[in-house]
């Protein structure tokens, strides 16, 4: 009798996958802990955080919080809310995303399509570039934004996500297409369609995966991105990243949390909405950021 | 005649041409922005540079001052202990919830979008909630105290011994889930006929998973290791949300003490040469791990 | 003056010779069918006359001019590929006309184009569909369309049924075999297939390691095969090479090989075979293809240089219209070729007729051929 019978082993069995669920579930509340928290204290009133605990749910409702770290709350010496700072962020982000996205789906299809001698260390030489530490071009960074005339600005900002950002998104774009058939672009030749033609026509409208792929990736960094916009922003350029923090760290008069939690979230809502509207794309880029080659 | 030979075939140099002149601007601002500005940083640790760049020679100077400050080597130190525990932990929660999750989970539509939406969120943000989750004036201590449980006490964040584990609380909490999708990417990559050769082998499941699928997960051990080392050498904001560095200086990693000595203190030599360590950290790193994978990208 | 032709071409890729001095011609109408292993350059060589590939040295004529610094779109060709490269957000009129479209061929033009093609290769009712909803033999009917309308001076074919099943190729191998005696229009056509090479071609050039081994027509190449590789890589089976010595005994020359038991097996030459007497004492190659090595009673008997000899049979393969009977002659496995009901068995020995008649000599040392 040293085999168990097959009932013990059906109910073994079903414990096992209890406890699997049971670990499952209580990483999953790990993990959403933190938003609860700021989700349920961004709705009460400063008092009712104070007396009350943080995990249970408003008693007095109150969106007044949202409003005032929208329009309202104290960033640095300004009442003016996260509002301008969320619209610098979007300001910033736009332009940064479009025009590395597209620099790096022309350096990935150059590299792949049209090779010619030297073309790996030019990739190589553009792949490092995406793992430095930003430290090492703080200092010379903004002297250049100075003599470019775009220190503290928002183009200033611009300027450095595009430049930082041509790395993985031609890394993205090569490896993409690197599996396109090369076949296609040299019956596309055989066509007489140009350079530009055989881009635009043949490359691009099979481009939609790696150009969603990408562009949420430049998004998702670039929106989330502090070190730049601490370094380079000025008191009227500041990224929401950047105002969130002077908000939260600010050390004069009362702390407000529910203020802080609403303004969290507000500056983690743009990104969460991606992810949530397009969390396969969304893995997908984390995935090729992480194995390359 | 002899324009109509001439003709086509500049046409075809111009042709020729073009893909290296769109590549041209991207390469250029590769090399001067990334390139041009790590020599110049470099060159910056070797010179005089208190507020502003200035140009005078002062040799290693930097770098023995840097190395004799007890404040780097704290940054060091804690850089040593935040980025061992935040890969190990980050590791082995994120296998360990891999293998769960590929145990034919029914919700794991549902589970795996929980575990991995903190990696789209700004570590401003993570730091925001977990600087008052962790605060004992009003976070979990306070909470518990409410519930009852007075004597209960989680004073981490205010305490210099302890406050370094609370960067890697919060820092495991925003990237475990992604090392989760790493793995599980690799689990769902092993072939199945050797899995089920394993089963009528006998092996038991835990045998399958200890002898035959973890040995061969070391690729996405590899990459997770360097994902992390990188992300635990460039840790900033999170620091900086959390803590702001300190109490004193307690949760100073590299990155935050490079930023202060460089803008703040106005000694932006030994910011450069701090700058250059971290460099030298993170390319001792990626360099042979990119290497190894170019090189067997190109055997396959 | 030839229609195609190719001089002292070379092309390097870095270090690499690929093609090392190729010459070819090939009159209006011909059908060229370039052969060899993978590797052997011949890709790189219809991708050289297409413009898809710079030459190192050389020069490409297509109908007495000269194309070599040519784009590819202005050396009025057309190219069907492997993988057909037919454009996949376009639909299959689209893939057709898109060469038209950037010429800036007006669209009514285009459409009469398309239309004319897609009846002659029957995909009208195809044309309004993505390649992705098409099977492999309708893209490659597709991917033919794409060549014919462009109405080129020469069609260039680079393996393009090696995608389909086995049925399916040889159908297709039929139709563009039909297309080319309809359209006489010049086709290079690259296939490692030498029975897709013997069947389209009305030249064949086979290549190996970048050097064209031999060029000529299919009878040329399979009855006269200039050297030891190009026997060994036209025809299947392949032919049998057997090592042999030569021996001279009074007026006649005799074959001696070895077999794995007993005496050496001795063929006497007739008369005809006269050339190799020069080598009596040495050692030869001697080559004869497995359809020459029969049973006695399938032998051709119109043939004079017949000869009988019993060898020992060690492996029996049944292939329906034919049986192979495996024998082992100078250390070799030789096949030959029986008819489908000779009464044979594996392990017996039986008498085979050897066709000397077909048969060739190659030199040990330069492997090319000396009879």
């Amino acid at each position: 009798m040293s085999a168990p019978s097959p009932e013990i082993a059906v109910k073994t069995r079903s414990l096992t996958r209890i406890l699997i669920y049971a670990a499952l579930i209580v990483f999953a509340v790990y993990y959403l802990l933190p938003l609860y928290v700021m989700l349920v204290n961004s709705l009460k009133p400063l008092d009712e955080i104070r007396q009350g605990d943080m995990l249970s749910l408003p008693q007095q409702f109150t969106l007044d919080p949202w409003f005032s770290a929208w329009s309202t709350a104290q960033i640095g010496v300004q009442p003016t809310g996260l509002k301008p700072y969320f619209l610098n962020s979007i300001l910033m982000v736009v332009p940064a995303v479009a025009a590395s996205t597209l620099l790096g789906a022309l350096n990935g299809y150059v590299l792949t399509k049209w090779r010619f001698p030297g073309d790996n260390l030019v990739f190589t030489l553009m792949l490092l570039s995406c793992f430095i530490p930003f430290q090492i071009v703080l200092i010379p960074m903004a002297k250049v934004l100075g003599l470019l005339n775009l220190a503290g600005t928002t183009w200033g900002l611009a300027l450095v996500h595009a430049v930082y950002g041509i790395g993985f998104t031609t890394l993205f774009f090569r490896n993409y297409y690197e599996a396109f058939p090369t076949e296609l672009v040299r019956a596309a030749m055989i066509d007489g369609a140009s350079f530009f033609q055989i881009f635009r026509r043949i490359l691009l409208p099979s481009s939609g995966p790696i150009i969603v792929v990408t562009v949420i990736w430049q998004f998702t960094n670039i929106w989330n991105d502090f070190l730049f916009g601490v370094s380079f922003a000025d008191v009227n350029s500041l990224p929401m990243t950047v105002a969130l923090n002077n908000l939260v760290s600010s050390s004069t008069g009362v702390k407000e949390y529910n203020v802080h939690f609403a303004g969290a979230i507000l500056a983690a809502l743009p990104t969460l909405i991606v992810y949530v509207v397009s969390g396969r794309y969304f893995v997908r880029g984390l995935m090729a950021g992480a194995v390359k080659g | 005649m002899a324009q109509a030979a001439t003709a086509p075939s500049t046409r075809n140099y111009l042709q020729e041409l073009l893909p290296r002149l769109v590549l041209a601007p991207s390469f250029a601002a590769v090399i001067i922005f990334v390139y041009g500005f790590i020599l110049f940083t470099g060159y910056l640790s070797f010179t005089d540079s208190k507020m502003l760049p200035s140009f005078g020679w002062v040799g290693l100077e930097n770098y023995s001052k840097l190395w004799a400050l007890p404040h780097w080597w704290r940054a060091l130190g804690n850089l040593g202990i935040f980025g061992s525990l935040y890969i190990v932990i980050c590791s082995v929660l994120g296998l360990g919830l891999a293998i769960l999750l590929d145990q034919k989970i029914r919700a794991e539509g549902v589970l795996r979008p929980i575990y991995l939406y903190p990696m789209a969120l700004s570590f401003i943000v993570t730091g925001t909630a977990w600087k008052w989750f962790l605060d004992p004036g009003i976070g979990l201590e306070h909470t518990m105290h409410q519930w009852g449980w007075e004597s209960f006490s989680f004073t981490w964040i205010k305490d210099r011994n302890f406050a370094i584990y609370t960067v890697v609380i919060a820092a495991v909490w925003q990237s475990s889930g992604f090392v989760m999708a790493m793995f599980l990417a690799g689990l769902r990559g092993v072939d199945n006929e050797i899995i089920k050769a394993a089963q009528m082998d006998g092996a038991s499941n835990i045998t399958i998973y200890r002898r035959i699928i973890i040995p061969m997960m070391r690729p996405v051990f590899l990459s997770a290791f360097v994902v992390l080392a990188h992300l635990a050498i460039k840790a900033y904001d999170l620091v900086i949300a959390l803590t702001g560095g300190g109490p004193g200086q307690a949760t100073e990693l590299p990155a935050t003490f490079m930023y202060s000595y460089t803008f703040t203190r106005n000694s932006m030599g030994i910011g450069a040469a701090s700058a250059t360590i971290m460099l030298i950290m993170i390319a001792s790193i990626i360099v042979p791990y990119l290497y190894s994978e170019l090189r067997t990208g190109r055997r396959s | 003056m030839p229609f195609l032709e190719i001089r002292n071409l070379e092309k390097k890729f870095g270090n690499v010779d690929v093609l090392k001095g190729i010459d070819l011609a090939i009159e209006e109408g011909g059908f060229l069918v370039l052969v060899g292993p993978s590797g052997c350059g011949k890709s790189t060589l219809l991708n050289t006359i297409a413009g898809l590939e710079t030459i190192t040295k050389g020069e490409i004529h297509i109908n007495g001019r000269k194309v070599n610094d040519l784009h590819p779109s202005e050396r009025d060709i057309a190219m069907v590929f492997q993988s057909y490269a037919l454009y996949p957000n376009m639909t299959v009129a689209q893939n057709i006309a898109f060469g038209m479209e950037i010429k800036g061929v007006p669209k009514p033009e285009r459409d009469k184009a398309v239309n004319d093609v897609s009846e002659t290769l029957q995909i009208k009712h195809l044309l309004d569909r993505k390649p992705s909803q098409l099977s492999g033999g309708q893209r490659q009917r597709v991917a033919m369309g794409r060549a014919l309308v462009r109405r080129p001076l020469v069609f260039l074919f680079d393996e393009p049924l090696s995608n389909l099943d086995a049925k399916l190729r040889v159908d297709m191998r039929t139709e563009i075999k039909r297309l080319h005696q309809s359209m006489k229009t010049t086709i290079v056509y690259v296939t490692h297939d030498q029975i897709e090479a013997m069947t389209l071609a009305s030249r064949i050039a086979v290549l190996k390691d970048g050097i064209l081994q031999q060029f000529g027509t299919p009878a040329e190449i399979y009855n006269h095969p200039a050297n030891m590789f190009v026997a060994d890589f036209m025809g299947s089976p392949a032919m049998n090479l057997i090592p042999v010595s030569v021996e001279r005994s009074g007026q006649s020359v005799r074959l001696s090989m070895p077999q794995r038991s007993g005496d050496p097996l001795t063929l006497a030459l007739p008369d005809s075979a006269g050339k190799i007497a020069g080598h009596a004492g040495g050692n030869v190659i001697f080559g004869i293809r497995p359809e020459a090595l029969t049973d006695p009673d399938g032998a051709d008997r119109g043939s004079a240089g017949v000869v009988l000899s019993e060898c020992q049979i060690e492996v029996v393969e049944p292939a329906g219209s034919d049986t192979f009977a495996v024998t082992h002659l100078g250390g070799k496995q030789v096949v030959a070729r029986l008819r489908a009901d000779a009464r044979v068995a594996a392990g017996s020995r039986m008498k085979l007729a050897f066709n000397l008649d077909k048969a060739v000599f190659f030199d040990p040392g330069t492997q090319l051929r000396i009879a």
